[in-house]
């Protein structure tokens, strides 16, 4: 019985925390990062007065955070106020249990992974529409609207994106996924080469999942001041900070396993030499190369921030609907082509 | 890094691997369980920050501070007003289509042991959610102005 306990919660716990507390740690250096990347670009020196380089600015905006007062606004919805940020954090950090960072070291190795990342991104926008009803503020409804209508278009073109990779795949599970692009090509066996437009759709409709500029119309700080948490203060804010930022890194995760080959290295094949467990992940791949991957995924959210305006609303829908979409809908019939006449090699170096 | 547990099986079974009722069962149990926890974990994690910022932040409400923000400007008494019936047009759509996205999973799935008649049922289901979708945008139901 004691040791039932220990394999059924405590071990999974220890896995868990594993997961949540580094992306805890990943979103503070994120943040850190992307003020300091930004500033840069701006040609300023960025955060650099709390600790070395002021690394440690993002950990004292985390404490300044926690020790402000939370406002309940008096027209507020107390129960759904307080429900959104929650609704907004759980799918954002549950997502994770699914992406698989290595051979074997994934937390559960589900069958339907992907179904179950596609509902767990779909659920964020839940937290976005009850923040901005739940505030009974008008930029916060405002913001709420934009944000859902956007969220759910840019969602279409990601799941047909998804369909796509799966064609080719020929399974649900990530796993299977990362396993079907290894290959003897090297990087050239990875999935976005012959899944190239679907590839740009996919990481481009990210970002507007995420409402990151250019995208970030829900909250454009220059027309609708913070749209839909405009009311939320204190750790309620923070709460919705952290399930932002999370959700970038885990766009760039699942951008670099669905795409980009997981942990699989670039130099797959090429090289077969053994010549010391500590260099040898370079060319049969590791760990190490999804961080590498994903974190330029990542920088890339921060380079778009600091290069494009904002996007009008319009323009943003008639880019989901009118041109991601269709391009989409093309290239899920592509994929089967080259699926069945086998114009593409699946899996060859498992 | 974490490594994964080793009572996993290698691989996740196919078809053809048939395992009986009690097997399935214990292997949803498996894949599953580390993700409901993974839940009530952040679940957890939510609560205590909400927590923290309640218990450690002051409490000093005052009417103004309270007020909905509105830049300043005396706030109008409920701000849930009507919106433009664009969005709820837009959320039906959304349905329809995601709905179609939702059948060509288990396609794309199968695809490999289907072969040439996937191939082209799916055609065909594409060329009506293309009809569709070319009349939603002949009616300018996707036009924002």
């Amino acid at each position: 019985m004691g040791e039932q306990i220990l394999n059924q919660l405590v071990w999974p716990i220890i896995y868990i925390l594993c997961i949540a507390v580094p992306l805890i740690l990943a979103v503070a250096m994120f943040v850190y990062w992307e003020r300091k990347v930004i500033g840069w670009m701006h040609v300023r020196m960025g955060p650099n007065k709390i600790g070395p380089l002021g690394l440690l600015q993002a950990f004292a905006d985390v404490v300044k955070l926690l020790i402000k007062e939370v406002i309940l606004p008096s027209s507020a919805n107390r129960f759904l106020y307080y429900l959104a940020p929650l609704l907004a954090l759980v799918p954002a950090f549950a997502a994770w249990a699914v992406i698989p960072f290595g051979e074997r070291m994934v937390l559960s190795n589900a069958n339907a992974g992907v179904l179950y990342l596609l509902a767990m991104t779909s659920l964020g926008v839940y937290g976005i529409i009850l923040a901005g009803w739940a505030s009974n503020s008008r930029y916060a409804l405002l913001g709420a609207m934009r944000s859902a209508a956007q969220v759910i278009s840019y969602e279409l073109a990601m799941g047909l994106c998804l369909v796509c990779v799966l064609v080719l795949a020929g399974s649900l599970n990530l796993t299977d996924i990362v396993h079907a692009q290894a290959g003897g090509k090297g990087f050239l066996d990875w999935f976005w080469l012959p899944l190239l437009p679907v590839f740009v759709i996919y990481f481009i409709s990210g970002v507007a999942e995420t409402n990151r500029a250019p995208f970030d119309v829900a909250e454009g700080e220059s027309e609708i001041v913070a749209g839909f948490h405009v009311e939320y203060s204190g750790s309620a804010f923070a709460i919705f900070f952290l399930a932002e930022y999370a959700n970038m890194i885990l766009v760039s995760f699942l951008a670099s396993v669905l795409f980009l080959g997981g942990w699989l290295s670039p130099f797959q094949g090429w090289i077969t030499a053994d010549v010391s467990p500590w260099v040898n992940w370079i060319w049969t791949g590791g760990f190490i190369w999804l961080f590498i991957k994903a974190f330029l995924f990542a920088f890339m959210f921060l380079w778009f921030r600091a290069s494009f305006p904002r996007y009008r609303y319009d323009q943003i829908m008639r880019l989901g609907w009118k041109v991601f979409i269709p391009i989409a809908i093309a290239w899920v019939l592509v994929a089967g082509c080259m699926k069945y006449f086998g114009w593409v090699s699946i899996g060859t170096g498992v | 890094m974490r490594h994964a547990e080793p009572k996993l099986p290698d691989r996740h079974p196919t078809v053809t691997d048939a395992p009986d009722g009690a097997e399935v069962r214990s292997i949803v149990l498996a894949e599953y369980w580390p993700v409901l926890l993974f839940i009530g974990v952040a679940t957890g994690l939510g609560l205590v920050l909400l927590a923290i910022g309640m218990l450690v932040g002051p409490r000093r409400p005052e009417p103004e501070k309270l007020a909905p923000y509105e830049c300043g400007f005396e706030a109008f008494e409920d701000a849930r007003m009507r919106f433009d019936v664009r969005y709820y047009l837009l959320a039906i759509l959304f349905i329809i289509f995601d709905l179609e996205i939702a059948f060509l999973f288990p396609w794309a799935v199968v695809f490999e042991k289907i072969g040439m008649v996937a191939l082209i049922e799916m055609a065909l289901f594409l060329l009506l959610l293309v009809i569709g979708f070319a009349y939603v945008w002949k009616k300018g139901a996707l036009e924002w102005e």
